[in-house]
């Protein structure tokens, strides 16, 4: 019988670790080395961001997201601005990871330099333009089996024209008038739906505000990974406006009387 | 000393007995004919301005700009070899995105500055190339406040408050030096750029000429961006109301 607990490997069920083996570096000879020899690529998301929401309007887009971005269950950073604008006519906002998120962002910037800055065409990227990229850039990685671990919303108003639209990790893309990542999509989207689908030409600002603002309260009560503290851009003619941090106003009187939650022990 | 005939004018990689390199100084009479290009650096911003003299009639107005955006707050204004001048500017942006890459950072005007007087510099080293034919204003707003440069067909490149390159620059120097350039604001300096160029452009010698202007300043967002369509017409006006009472 061999004595040594490190050297008996992983038990059959390796989501607990039975004999406590984990804090020894010495894991036994079963175990295979993760670095050895391979380039390792983006398995997991390590600092994400929940939920981003948005809907079309009367006057333009309205998208929402809060500012936290956690370190797996800890809420880690709690001032993050996850919605950023692109060119004169775009916001892009994202979910998932965050050091991913900044990279995009570094690399549109730089897009726009070249294309627009620099080209002084009179051309410029309006939002079908960054989420046609946008979506290269993701399949692209995904193809190579480096995935950018996002899920992005890109929205917009250039020419007239309202734009919203999806892409995620994998480089799949789809439109709709109201959209949701993460959490959020199971959430979130039939409010949105309900409350958006066939008044998009005439629901006002304060009502889309409304709506979204409903949509985060409920993500906040139900949502582990969100926080009370967002911020909203809105997409018209005029341009692109990001509010500064806003607060969500929340109830907990009801938690009372849940089992479980308060002073009671049975 | 002549440089004609003697031999030591062949190659930019050959001095002279007396320690001149004549390809560097062929180099910058091609900036000297050619059409003058002005800088000003004021109280909160940078004002530049060319004088592009339009060799036909045929040609479309606004073509061949001289004036290029190198980065979001970066404005590149030539005089000499146009062509110089654009390849120069392309290498501008290719540092400015560099540095942008490594530093996740705009690109201060002096980095920028230093690295493309390396670059021409390099090309004064070698028998197979040519100094570059042009030289180059350099106008930001970086973290450091607005600043102007101009880099030479040898590589070197100064600061400055006020340049000036090209035909006329010698009678737009002593224009700049006397304006108070540190209490001017930008707006106000583009009528007196646009009065300058008026002002050095030699009509009895030169025939047509196209005014050029960009600026970058508080009203820009610090973004170096062609003076607007109206600011612009209303400078242009007063440079030529100017130009009839001073003469």
């Amino acid at each position: 019988m061999d004595h040594f607990p490190t050297n008996w490997g992983r038990p059959k069920y390796d989501g607990f670790d039975t004999n406590a083996t984990y804090p020894f570096h010495d894991h036994g000879h079963n175990q295979s080395a993760a670095f050895a020899g391979a380039t390792q690529h983006t398995q997991q998301p390590i600092v994400t961001g929940t939920s981003v929401l948005a809907i079309k309007y009367k006057d333009g887009i309205m998208m929402a997201a809060d500012n936290l971005a956690s370190y797996g269950s800890l809420a880690r950073f709690k001032g993050v601005q996850r919605l950023h604008p692109i060119g004169d006519y775009t916001v892009v906002g994202a979910s998932g990871d965050m050091s991913d998120f900044q990279y995009l962002q570094h690399v549109l910037d730089g897009l726009v330099i070249s294309e627009e800055i620099n080209a002084q065409d009179g051309h410029t990227l309006g939002p079908a333009e960054i989420h046609e990229y946008l979506s290269q850039v993701m399949y692209s990685r995904r193809s190579k089996m480096n995935p950018l671990w996002n899920s992005l919303l890109v929205g917009g108003v250039k020419d007239g024209q309202r734009f919203l639209a999806y892409v995620d990790l994998l480089g799949v893309t789809y439109f709709a008038s109201t959209l949701a990542t993460g959490y959020g999509a199971y959430i979130a989207q039939p409010l949105l739906r309900k409350a958006v689908e066939g008044r998009e030409n005439t629901l006002t600002e304060p009502e889309a505000r409304g709506i979204l603002e409903e949509a985060l309260r409920v993500l906040f009560y139900r949502d582990a990974r969100s926080i009370n503290q967002y911020q909203i851009a809105t997409i018209t003619a005029n341009g692109v406006d990001i509010s500064g941090s806003l607060k969500l106003e929340t109830a907990w009187g009801f938690a009372e009387g849940i089992r479980g939650y308060g002073s009671q022990t049975q | 000393m002549t440089s004609i005939g003697t031999g030591y004018d062949l190659s930019a990689s050959t001095y002279s007995p007396d320690g001149r390199i004549f390809q560097v100084e062929y180099a910058n009479k091609a900036v000297d004919n050619s059409g003058t290009a002005i800088g000003l650096r004021v109280k909160d911003g940078v004002v530049l301005a060319v004088e592009k003299l339009v060799h036909s009639k045929l040609l479309v107005p606004g073509a061949n700009r001289r004036i290029q955006t190198v980065d979001r707050h970066i404005g590149l204004a030539s005089s000499g070899l146009l062509a110089d001048g654009r390849h120069l500017a392309n290498r501008a942006r290719d540092e400015a995105a560099n540095f942008r890459d490594n530093y996740r950072e705009p690109a201060p005007l002096k980095a920028l500055a230093d690295r493309l007087g390396l670059y021409v510099q390099a090309y004064t080293l070698y028998s197979s190339v040519r100094p570059f034919g042009c030289s180059a204003i350099l106008g930001s707003i970086d973290k450091d406040g607005p600043s102007i440069y101009v880099i030479e067909p040898s590589g070197v490149f100064y600061g400055y408050h006020g340049a000036a390159v090209g035909k006329g620059r010698q009678l737009a120097k002593t224009e700049l030096e006397k304006l108070k350039l540190s209490e001017l604001t930008t707006r106000e300096a583009v009528f007196e750029a646009a009065r300058i160029i008026h002002l050095v452009h030699d009509d009895a010698k030169e025939k047509e000429f196209e005014l050029e202007m960009s600026w970058i300043g508080d009203e820009t967002n610090g973004r170096h961006v062609p003076v607007p369509q109206d600011l612009f017409e209303e400078a242009d006006r007063k440079a030529k109301e100017a130009l009839e009472n001073f003469e």
